[in-house]
């Protein structure tokens, strides 16, 4: 079987759902307030700390620009598990999954694949029109969203955003995994706290212990946030951005591995009873 | 080699049970007590290509699990299953690729789509090349009569509405089996003669190998020549529904309208059942005493204005095999 015809079903999965969930533009709307909302307080929060020492790794217009990034492309991180997937876990319907002739691990992470695209997707384009243009019109140029360093961290940006988008999907699918180990959803709020603290999300990891630094970059959740944007605005260039890519693919191809593993384990143990 | 074999196939689920009160969940963190629970026990038969099965039995008898383990969705414990030379739940992506499934309480479709796109998802899950695809899809939406629902999200058809998409949905791909788990669960009268109808052509005249599960006994005396009834876990019975009627029919009614009131009239060899103003309805047993008899001997004797026979409804005749076998729900 050729390539094309390989993907072909996890591709229209992928494709049906993403336009799917661009249909869900108020929530994306509410979604928009709250996150200005708490990317003003972040980066006064930050802008204090700058004051009192200057000297960081990474300059405080960089911060800023880390701040929207994060507001943009919140919706990027696997903080919560598949609504549809946690209602056949306790309706008992997800084992009728399995009645598709393809890999269920692949249909899984093509549907969380869409899902962590369409939805910062929604909320990216006015994050940037208000953070990134209407600031510094309004003379607020210093605490704006800048444009990338160069036309090629941009696209490396892209790529590692890319990589971002399957290593979420990688992390969410390995949480329904566990909401259909468990058969209850309730837990799989450890996971966002993970993701919250390793990946950038509370402080740029930057602006962590020096000592810390080689550890925070080669753990998973670094992939998410805080390797992508920092390729943004040129603080990883050039052989370090070649790095953080690395470690980020290196991290799908595990996380991949890993839930295929569970999710074989699981799925063969799965019983339904009753009609 | 039959097209579907399936021998010596069990299942049994392990469900936790729990003292009752606080002290038996306190008890209950410390040692679990699990009790099995036996939903197949040793079943097995063969089935031509092409040959329509019926499976009955009372709720809780085993009939689903059948079919989810013959769909490659669940493993048995023990026992043996070949589907057209697959083992569905080792081969699963290649085997249910192959069938058709339509389980008649779930939807297999997708809530938030239009059926047309659940459609075009199905055929690029099943990779089935576009000109066979609109072929066939075409011929679903008029056998069906489902073209006016194409547009519309499946959360807004009526159970009827969506059984039919989903009978369409499942056949996209087609397949030379189709397993349908009670199809006709809900449906009003109408829907249910044309799912009938539509399920027994496709079988006639394409060809193709059918297994439905029902409780609709008339869904079986449409559909199947071939009836197996199962009841805890066994099966009790494989054969042709019309010789499973003759041996159960047991008694056959007599229901006689008097010209005029008369006291209870006792005839040889019936039984009066019940008597109603001028009608009374007797049961007699058609081996012993054939019903001419019975009707000569009534109208010679009393001014009758007029007779009928009726055999006893088949929801009866299932019951008292039921009955017979202790296979009553547990």
């Amino acid at each position: 079987m050729d390539a094309s015809l390989a993907l072909r079903p996890y591709l229209a999965v992928c494709a049906t759902r993403f336009a799917l969930l661009l249909q869900y533009r108020t929530a994306a709307l509410a979604g928009f307030a709250t996150q200005c909302w708490w990317g003003v307080i972040k980066i006064l929060v930050l802008a204090a700390f700058y004051r009192s020492d200057p000297h960081q790794p990474i300059t405080l217009a960089q911060a800023i620009t880390y701040i929207w990034l994060q507001q943009g492309f919140l919706a990027v991180l696997p903080w919560n598990v598949d609504a549809e997937i946690t209602q056949m876990v306790e309706t008992g319907n997800v084992g009728y999954e399995r009645i598709r002739p393809i890999d269920t691990y692949f249909y899984w992470f093509a549907r969380e694949a869409a899902w962590r695209t369409a939805a910062p997707l929604l909320r990216v384009v006015p994050m940037f029109a208000l953070a990134g243009i209407l600031l510094p019109l309004a003379g607020l140029g210093d605490w704006s969203w800048r444009l990338p360093s160069s036309l090629t961290a941009f696209a490396f940006f892209v790529v590692s955003m890319g990589l971002a988008v399957l290593l979420s999907a990688a992390i969410t699918v390995l949480m329904d995994i566990m909401v259909t180990a468990f058969r209850t959803s309730r837990g799989s709020g450890v996971v966002a706290g993970f993701v919250n603290a390793l990946s950038g999300m509370i402080v740029p990891l930057a602006l962590l212990p020096k000592s810390l630094q080689p550890l925070l970059f080669w753990q998973p959740f670094a992939g998410l946030v805080d390797i992508p944007y920092r390729i943004y605005f040129g603080n990883f260039a050039g052989a370090a951005a070649l790095w953080g890519l690395a470690a980020q693919a290196m991290w799908v191809v595990i996380l991949v591995l890993l839930g295929r593993l569970f999710m074989a384990r699981v799925m063969a143990r799965i019983d339904m009873q009753g009609g | 080699m039959p097209q579907i074999l399936v021998d010596g196939l069990s299942k049994c689920f392990r469900v936790a049970v729990r003292d009752p009160g606080l002290m038996g969940a306190l008890r209950g963190v410390f040692r679990r007590r699990t009790r099995e629970i036996v939903a197949l026990d040793r079943v097995g038969f063969a089935l031509d290509e092409g040959e329509l099965l019926g499976f009955i039995g009372p709720n809780g008898a085993g009939k689903s699990t059948t079919i989810k383990i013959l769909s490659g969705i669940m493993q048995p414990s023990e026992g043996k299953c070949v589907v057209d030379g697959l083992v569905p739940w080792r081969e699963r992506t290649r085997h249910v690729a192959r069938i058709g499934v339509v389980f008649g309480q779930r939807t297999q479709l997708w809530w938030d789509l239009p059926v047309v796109e659940s459609f075009a998802l199905l055929r690029d899950i099943y990779r089935v090349p576009e000109t066979d695809f609109r072929r066939t899809k075409n011929r679903l939406v008029d056998l069906l009569k489902i073209a006016p629902l194409l547009d519309t999200p499946v959360r807004q058809l009526s159970l009827g509405q969506r059984m039919r998409c989903e009978i369409a949905a499942a056949l996209l791909h087609s397949p030379r089996i189709l397993f349908l788990d009670e199809p006709t669960i809900g449906l009003d009268a109408v829907s249910k003669l044309a799912l009938r109808d539509f399920v027994k052509a496709l079988n006639r005249d394409e060809g193709v190998t059918v297994i439905l599960t029902t409780h609709d006994m008339h869904d079986i005396e449409a559909l199947a020549e071939r009836v197996i009834v199962i009841g805890h876990g066994r099966i009790l019975r494989d054969s042709s529904f019309d010789a499973m009627r003759t041996e159960f029919q047991g008694d056959r009614r007599l229901i006689v309208e008097f010209e005029q009131a008369v006291p209870d009239v006792s005839l040889e060899a019936a039984r009066l059942l019940s008597r109603e103003g001028l009608v009374a309805e007797y049961a007699f047993d058609p081996r012993a005493t054939p019903a001419h008899v019975l009707i000569n001997r009534i109208t010679t004797t009393h001014a009758v204005a007029d007779i009928r026979i009726e055999d006893p409804k088949i929801e009866e005749v299932i019951a008292r095999f039921y009955a017979l076998h202790g296979a009553t729900e547990a």
